[in-house]
């Protein structure tokens, strides 16, 4: 068996009295694609935010490649940081650069390339998500929110990393431009040989770019498994939450009316 | 109830307050002398700050400086004094009313801006993205913006200063009827290095007063569009009430050096 690329063990987190994460074991292999999916609010932009660094688990370990991230020193941070793309919920682009300069930010800035080669890149990433050369200039609010999630896809996959993470890649797009994106990410991600971690609440999308998923629930991991099994999964909180019937296990946090 | 709680919960949730206002001084400007330097964020810094307020910082010191001309011959003409037009305008202008109208009207203008810009940035996660990108904000958002406070502030003061003193040359030799030669060799005889070092020190703090919380409060912005609102003023209103408490301070330090 091959090291986990990715592995959290017993990871909490809470944000004043509130719990989010309550112990999550996980392990992404090598290559492998796992998608997380829970509900709104379940913690599994949390869960990214502890990986990446942007936030700090209150205890529990994470280790990318066997090493572990806590007390790690500040270079060694960002070397890791460096195997990473992300790919943000509502694309964060960053609005005072042009597009291809949002592109090739991660060249410029983290691997010290020259403005012009960077650029040769950042063109040829765009091309690879379905745009144009002249959509490089356009600056990221004058793009509808498809076009911004597919720039924020170039721009996670510019620096070609080892690991690669869609925070709700089709949330908020339609049905047709969500598959458009569920494709680039599954080539993307096939092209590069990267891992990849993703999480959604959308099933379809789930099932498109999965070789395993993992379900989220009150802050622990409670079913994890081939991406074939998932109907079979013997789980009523999967069950539950892959047919999206509001009567079962999970009860939302509502009051009676 | 222990009617001391609430004093305690405030005492302790200022403390916690100003322990992270603290911190997050200290690491701003430990990344303000440690390179690498972003040149060019810093140069688009230093026109917002210093070249386009100059339009707002003369017309408020021209008419202060107008002002304060009126009310010195109003006020000094009781005792036979009028004379002294000329030096209270100079002293005045270049001690006080410089450096603190300029002051209050950045914080408007620059202070709200960087904090409406970043907490923005926040709110959409445009600063996690940073992070991910191997770019460290405080590097690459926040030096920049204090770094071109505490440079711009002093030349905008210096400028606004001759502005202020025309504007008291206007009112007494077009108004007044004072000797124009008069007025400007009594400013030059009463104005001395430290008058106008003392406002320009000012300038300098007040610089760094209002793009420190301009940042502070931005980059801490939670909550979508009202925390952004709430950060805003937040920061005019803090960075004002700095700059006015710092004012007495460095004119208590500067009169008993
Ligand atoms: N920085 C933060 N401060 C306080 N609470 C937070 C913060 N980030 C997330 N939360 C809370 O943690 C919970 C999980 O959030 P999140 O991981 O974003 O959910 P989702 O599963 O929809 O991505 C939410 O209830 C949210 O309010
Ligand atoms: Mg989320």
């Amino acid at each position: 068996m091959t090291a986990p690329k990715i592995k959290l063990t017993d990871v909490h987190k809470r944000f004043g009295e509130k719990v989010v994460l309550d112990g999550i074991d996980l392990e992404v292999a090598p290559g492998e694609s796992l998608v997380i999916i829970g509900g709104s609010g379940s913690g599994k932009s949390v869960t990214l935010k502890c990986i990446l660094d942007l936030l700090t688990p209150d205890s529990g370990s994470i280790e990318i490649d066997g090493e572990s991230l806590t007390g790690m020193g500040r270079s060694d941070r960002e070397r890791i940081n460096r195997k990473f793309g992300m790919l943000f919920q509502g694309a964060a682009l960053f609005d005072s650069l042009p597009v291809w300069e949002n592109v090739a930010f991660g060249l410029i800035q983290g691997h010290r390339m020259n403005r012009s080669e960077a650029k040769e890149i950042a063109l040829e990433k765009l091309a690879a998500v379905g745009l144009g050369a002249e959509v490089g200039e356009l600056s990221p609010a004058e793009l509808s929110g498809g076009m911004q999630k597919r720039v924020g896809l170039a721009r996670a996959i510019a620096t070609e990393p080892e690991i690669i993470f869609f925070d709700e890649p089709t949330t908020g797009l339609d049905p047709i431009m969500g598959d458009v994106i569920n494709d680039l990410i599954v080539k993307c991600v096939k092209e590069l040989g990267a891992t990849a971690l993703s999480i959604t609440h959308d099933m379809a999308s789930a099932r498109k770019i999965s070789d395993h998923i993992a379900m989220l629930y009150k802050g622990k991991i409670i079913w994890i498994g081939q991406t074939a099994d998932i109907d079979n999964s013997g789980e009523p909180h999967v069950d539950q939450f892959i047919h999206g019937r509001a009567e079962g296990p999970i009860q939302m946090e509502l009051r009676q009316l | 109830m222990n009617p001391f709680q609430p004093v305690g919960k405030a005492l302790l949730g200022f403390l916690e307050a100003t322990g992270k206002l603290a911190l997050f001084t200290f690491i701003s400007v430990s990344h303000c002398v440690r390179p690498p330097f972003y040149y060019r964020l810093l140069g688009r810094q230093m026109i917002d700050i210093g070249y386009y307020s100059l339009p707002v910082v003369g017309m408020t010191t021209l008419f202060a400086g107008m002002a304060l001309g009126l009310q010195t011959y109003a006020g000094f003409s009781r005792f036979s004094a009028e004379g002294a037009i000329a030096k209270v305008v100079a002293l005045g202008i270049t001690r006080e009313l410089g450096p603190v109208l300029a002051g209050l009207m950045v914080a408007g203008r620059i202070g709200a801006a960087m904090a409406a810009e970043l907490g923005t940035m926040r709110v959409t996660e445009q600063i996690d993205a940073l992070d991910t990108l191997s770019t460290n904000p405080f590097k690459y958002l926040i030096a920049p913006r204090i770094i071109a406070g505490l440079t711009m502030l002093p030349l905008l003061v210096f400028v606004g200063d001759i502005i202020g003193i025309f504007g008291g040359y206007i009112v007494s030799v077009y108004k007044l009827g004072f000797n124009p030669g008069v007025y400007i060799s009594q400013t030059f005889k009463v104005l001395e290095f430290v008058d106008v070092f003392s406002g320009l020190v000012k300038a300098a703090t007040f610089g760094f007063i209002v793009t420190l919380m301009g940042c502070y409060n931005g980059y801490n912005s939670r909550g979508g569009a009202q925390g952004v609102g709430a950060a805003t003023t937040n920061a005019v209103v803090s960075a004002s009430i700095l700059i006015l408490i710092f004012n007495y301070i460095i004119t208590e330090l500067f009169l008993a050096a």
